[in-house]
């Protein structure tokens, strides 16, 4: 009998402390060599690196991780969330991320986040720069205004995977191809109550780092800023101006892509992160 | 287009069954502004019953979707530019104005996305 033919990527589940919470985080890896950490958008989770895991030039030189967060994917919630609203902060965010880094003893990763995950490289930048190789921020912004009221996303009278689903679908390129806008758009329509709104608490208040930017030492620590030209929610002018105000900080425009470029085209969003990746890979002594 | 759009739109979402199927909870009559042109859309169990042209005396409308013809245009191009692309976009740059009671917009928002870029595979945009 043939042996079945798995993708490459391996998942577990890792018991995590975090700020005195004891979280049960799942972690999926595929590869080896420098470690890649890949923080997934908000309402969603590290789903949405499957094509990169399974890009084998890539898992050749890179070990692609991703997580899914508390509350998110295969992660649970902590005990006794039932009584309580989650709300994602810049603290845990961070300290989570830390903590998982320790846990795998990783030195000096490459850590690549989108949305949320390309503001908290931001804070990561700040501080703990010297502890990554390079950061690596997907549609990235110092800060987002809400243009919806996002009590929308999680209330009795509308369904929330449907509205969440529906809400994103436009922030994915009209050219990505279907089966993987549609797996896309899926992963949001899976989310827990509330989840997706907690997470946007970080995106539009807790998160904002407008003010501490001139901080940010792309000399300690190399950052990239990669943008969909489709994106609105973080538009290119905002992960422009974001650039302009860092540094040595390197952003471009990707085009015919949208706010979630690992998971909505993979295969096109390669051609912009191989060179990239190269640049570090090749800098790495 | 706005000319068209009354016997176009229903045409395309009476024959779409996945549309028709998905909307099979929806009763609601809703306005849509096309500049200075405005429809009342009445929707009975996901399929389009009416789509009355203007003017309108007393409309009454559950909620509405505002936007100028120019950005209408754009929005139905086959592929459209960034920013012309969604309704959320529109919302976000100013483009589309949502009033009204938004419930049953929100609580069948794929629905009402999927309906009105109906036009796009139409051809709609080139035959202004």
């Amino acid at each position: 009998m043939a042996a079945p033919q798995f993708e490459a990527a391996v998942g577990r589940y890792l018991p995590l402390q975090v700020d005195g919470q004891r979280y049960r985080l799942y972690v999926e890896e595929a590869g080896r060599g420098i470690p890649l950490l890949c923080l997934h958008t908000a309402g969603s989770d590290g789903r949405q690196f499957r094509g990169l895991m399974n890009d084998e030039a890539l898992t050749s030189e890179f070990r692609v991780i991703a997580f899914d967060l508390p509350w998110h994917g295969k992660s649970s919630p902590p005990a006794g969330w039932q009584q309580g609203e989650y709300r994602l902060t810049s603290r845990a965010y961070v300290d989570t991320v830390m903590a998982l880094v320790d846990a795998l003893g990783l030195e000096r990763p490459v850590c690549m986040g989108c949305s949320i995950g390309g503001r908290i490289v931001l804070h990561l930048a700040l501080e703990h720069a010297r502890r990554f190789r390079a950061l690596i921020g997907l549609e990235s912004a110092a800060h987002a205004e809400p243009y919806y009221d996002l009590d929308w996303l999680h209330r009795p009278d509308v369904h929330g995977g449907e509205v969440c689903g529906a809400m994103i679908s436009g922030l994915i390129a009209p050219s990505a191809p279907p089966r993987e806008r549609w797996e896309t758009i899926w992963h949001y329509m899976q989310g827990g109550p509330g989840v997706f709104k907690g997470d946007l608490h970080f995106y539009t208040q807790d998160g904002d780092v407008r003010g501490r930017l001139s901080a940010i030492d792309t000399k300690a620590c190399p950052l990239y800023l990669l943008t969909g030209e489709y994106d609105y929610s973080c538009s290119p002018a905002d992960s422009r101006e974001l650039a302009a105000r860092i540094e040595g900080a390197k952003v471009t425009v990707m085009e015919n892509l949208g706010h979630f470029p690992m998971s909505e085209n993979p295969a096109l969003f390669l051609t912009y992160l191989r060179p990239l990746l190269e640049e570090i890979r090749t800098a790495a002594r | 287009m706005p000319q068209g759009i009354a016997q176009l739109l229903p045409q395309l979402a009476n024959a779409d069954g996945a549309l028709v199927r998905r909307g099979r909870f929806l009763e609601v009559t809703f306005l849509l502004e096309i500049g200075a042109n405005a429809y009342l859309i009445r929707i009975h169990r996901g399929r389009i019953e009416a789509m009355a042209p203007g003017p309108h005396i007393q409309p009454r409308w559950t909620f509405a979707l505002r936007a100028a013809a120019p950005a209408w245009a754009k929005f139905w191009q086959a592929v459209p530019p960034p920013g012309a692309h969604d309704l959320m976009a529109m919302l976000k740059s100013g483009d589309l104005r949502l009033e009204g009671d938004l419930q049953p917009f929100m609580a069948n928002l794929r629905y009402f996305k999927e309906l009105l870029a109906l036009p796009r595979a139409a051809g709609a945009a080139e035959e202004r």
